[in-house]
């Protein structure tokens, strides 16, 4: 046995393998832990308070929401601004909102939103990036799509839109008609105006290179 | 010493061949629903508002990931009686969940194809689709699939543990419990598309950079063994070292889907080193191949027969496709993107489409080609499987298409990378100028040229599959 060396041992490399995925394994399991806490909805008392979470709650549909570079972080950061109507009201309670956000949760789903558009990055890359979407420029007072569809505020314009996407042809590639109803467009809206909401570590850089926002304003 | 069992009369084999033929037949869906969505990018108004790009790219992933997964049940249930040298136990069993299985599949594809879209409810997730990419099968479907791949894994423990327990076949039995397991993990609705994506990423990161990975270091080890007689002996330590590697930087390397989702910043980090690393069990699993290969004609050479060791010429020439393809579908065009700096404007792009199809392909689909060969051998009882016309092209055109795909749709992942995203910086019109870019258009039709290409060659290798087994050529 003198020439038997452990580097050539079936079983000292099966055990090497249990022990290093092993390893992995509960380094993966404890991070998730760290992570939950770190990505869990915040409240709306969160939001009244100006306790900044990587994710806010529902309520943030009653805020104004901006993309600014964060000089701290190096990156652009989501800010909670000043309270601003959405379809007339900025006074949604924790449970309205929640039952928005639900509803748009549900449908983006069911509409299976995702095997054209990304959302936060991923999906299918046939259509727009979600993620900042509620930001994009094209949907502001005087942008081409709020123009477009004829609608004075940017949630009743992108509502529409969701309505009757092939009524408004933008490109030659045109979204289809999915049958999403009056109250799923909002809920749509709400859903999309959260997501710009969250903390993604400066993805997508330079969004519309919005100019001149400070501190939410 | 290859082929102590030919094959004929083994019921595990037999369902082995079953699933390998439902495999093929999705395969195809597969192509031609790809080939729709395809065409859509050069002619957006073909089939619109009625099978629009969502169906059909649901569809083209969706089949992409069943056909694989039975082709994974099929080449378990193939090598089982090999390795453990005794039948499957519960192959009647294994055999009333294959029809189950199929059925489940054709009404899924049927009511996406059908009803496509429904309402914002409860009931559109358990009954039409459930939205979520790759895994978009409805909840009922879900279930369904737990209790299929339950039966799956029960039929290769109860295997291993009265049979001989093989290297291959132990790591198969850990790898298969933990491949079914994670796909609980995405079976549940939240309403934070943070938290959404965070046990998305379990399913499918884990499927395909972990638990797959460890299954094709399996198939590899065992198609060594039978298709050029290499020592089980050496083959089995590699197997355990690359078990090592690619769980060891595969399970962290899920970070690299986290940069971007609403999760920490110490994933960038994690994402990064560990992503990083993943390349290299890519290395070292063709590096294996190789050697192995070289040893084994080195030792017939030296005999003084200078004749091929390789009695299953087709399925070899897809195995080595397989070792290469991986490390530079999975290896290469994967750590091209994956650093944090790269990839905050690579996400998201046609770049990611681009790993995405060679590193499928590379990764899985070739070996599983190889596997039903070795498995036309088996059933047909032929001592050395030769090639054939239809089975040159069939590599030749559908190794070519998709390395074709491959290249076009990189180049017009660095057009959105470059316009849309450096420049313009992701907006609703920042995305179509880049779309609108001539390199972006001519690449979409260089895609689509090579996708047809592709699917020529898909026709080559059913007709090889479905003909070869009679063919003459053969030495039985």
């Amino acid at each position: 046995m003198a020439n038997k060396s452990v580097w050539s041992d079936n079983r000292f490399w099966q055990r090497s393998a249990a022990w290093v995925t092993g390893f992995a394994a509960v380094l993966l399991i404890w991070l998730t832990f760290d992570t939950m806490g770190q990505i869990s909805m915040g409240t709306d008392a969160d939001l009244q308070s100006g306790v900044t979470k990587r994710v806010p709650g529902p309520t943030v549909i009653n805020y104004k929401i901006s993309y600014e570079m964060s000089t701290k972080r190096g990156l652009e950061v989501p800010v909670i601004g000043e309270k601003e109507k959405f379809f007339g009201r900025d006074d949604y309670s924790e449970k309205e909102a929640r039952a928005l956000l639900h509803l748009g949760k549900l449908g983006s789903q069911a509409k299976n939103c995702m095997n054209c558009h990304t959302l936060l990055g991923n999906g299918a890359y046939y259509a727009p990036d979600l993620t900042k979407a509620w930001l994009d420029p094209a949907w502001q007072d005087g942008g081409t799509m709020q123009a477009m569809t004829g609608k004075s505020t940017k949630e009743e314009a992108m509502a529409e839109f969701l309505q009757h996407p092939s009524t408004y042809p933008t490109h030659s590639r045109m979204m289809p008609n999915l049958g999403i109803t009056a109250e799923e467009a909002k809920g749509l809206v709400a859903f999309l105006k959260h997501m710009s909401s969250i903390d993604t570590n400066g993805f997508p850089r330079n969004f519309g290179r919005m100019q001149g926002a400070v501190n939410g304003k | 010493m290859a082929n102590k069992f030919t094959g004929i009369g083994s019921e595990s084999k037999q369902l082995a061949t079953w699933y390998f033929t439902f495999a093929a037949i999705l395969f195809g869906a597969q192509l031609l629903f790809g080939l729709v969505a395809a065409i859509q990018y050069v002619m957006p108004g073909f089939l619109f508002e009625v099978v629009d790009f969502n169906v059909a790219r649901m569809i083209h992933i969706n089949a992409l990931v069943v056909w694989m997964v039975f082709a994974m049940f099929g080449s378990v249930y193939y090598l089982l009686p090999d390795e453990t040298g005794i039948e499957t136990i519960g192959i009647k069993i294994g055999k009333l969940l294959y029809w189950i299985f199929v059925a489940a599949i054709v009404v899924v594809v049927l009511v996406y194809l059908l009803v496509q879209v429904g309402p914002a409810t409860e009931t559109t997730i358990w009954f039409i689709n459930e939205g979520r990419e790759y895994i978009e099968a409805p909840r009922w479907a879900d279930w369904g699939i737990v209790v299929v791949a339950l039966g799956f894994v029960a039929n290769l423990w109860l295997t291993g543990m009265k049979g001989n327990r093989s290297g291959i076949v132990t790591v198969l039995m850990a790898d298969m419990i933990a491949f079914a397991g994670l796909y609980l993990a995405g079976m549940f609705f939240t309403d934070s598309i943070v938290m959404d994506q965070y046990w998305w990423w379990w399913v499918i990161h884990l499927w395909v950079e972990a638990t797959w990975e460890v299954f094709v270091g399996a198939i590899a080890a065992y198609g060594l063994i039978t298709m050029i007689g290499a020592s089980r002996k050496v083959v089995e330590m590699w197997l355990w070292i690359e078990v090592a590697m690619l769980f060891g930087s595969g399970i962290l390397g899920i970070g690299h889907h986290y940069f971007w989702i609403g999760t920490p910043e110490y994933w960038w980090e994690i994402g990064a080193l560990f992503s990083a690393l993943e390349p290299l069990p890519l290395v070292a699993m063709f590096i294996h191949v190789m050697y192995d290969w070289g040893k084994q004609q080195g030792k017939q050479n030296a005999s003084g027969e200078s004749v091929s060791v390789i009695n299953n010429k087709p399925a070899f020439l897809w195995f080595w496709m397989n070792a290469f393809g991986n490390f530079l579908g999975a290896g290469i065009w994967g750590f091209f993107h994956t650093l944090p700096q790269v990839n905050l404007y690579t996400h998201g792009t046609q770049f990611t489409s681009a790993h995405g199809h060679l590193a499928f392909f590379g990764a899985y689909a070739t070996i599983l080609i190889g596997m039903m060969y070795i498995a036309v051998q088996g059933k047909n009882g032929i001592k050395i499987l030769k090639h054939t016309k239809s089975s040159i092209w069939a590599v030749s055109m559908i190794v070519g298409g998709v390395m074709g795909m491959t290249i076009a749709l990189t180049i017009a992942g660095y057009v959105q990378v470059l316009v849309s995203r450096a420049q313009m910086g992701a907006t609703w019109a920042g995305y179509f100028d880049g779309q609108q870019g001539v390199w972006f258009a001519q690449a979409m039709d260089w895609r689509l040229l090579m996708g047809v290409i592709t699917f020529l060659g898909f026709v080559f290798l059913v007709k090889d599959l479905l003909s070869t087994g009679k063919n003459p050529v053969h030495e039985r």
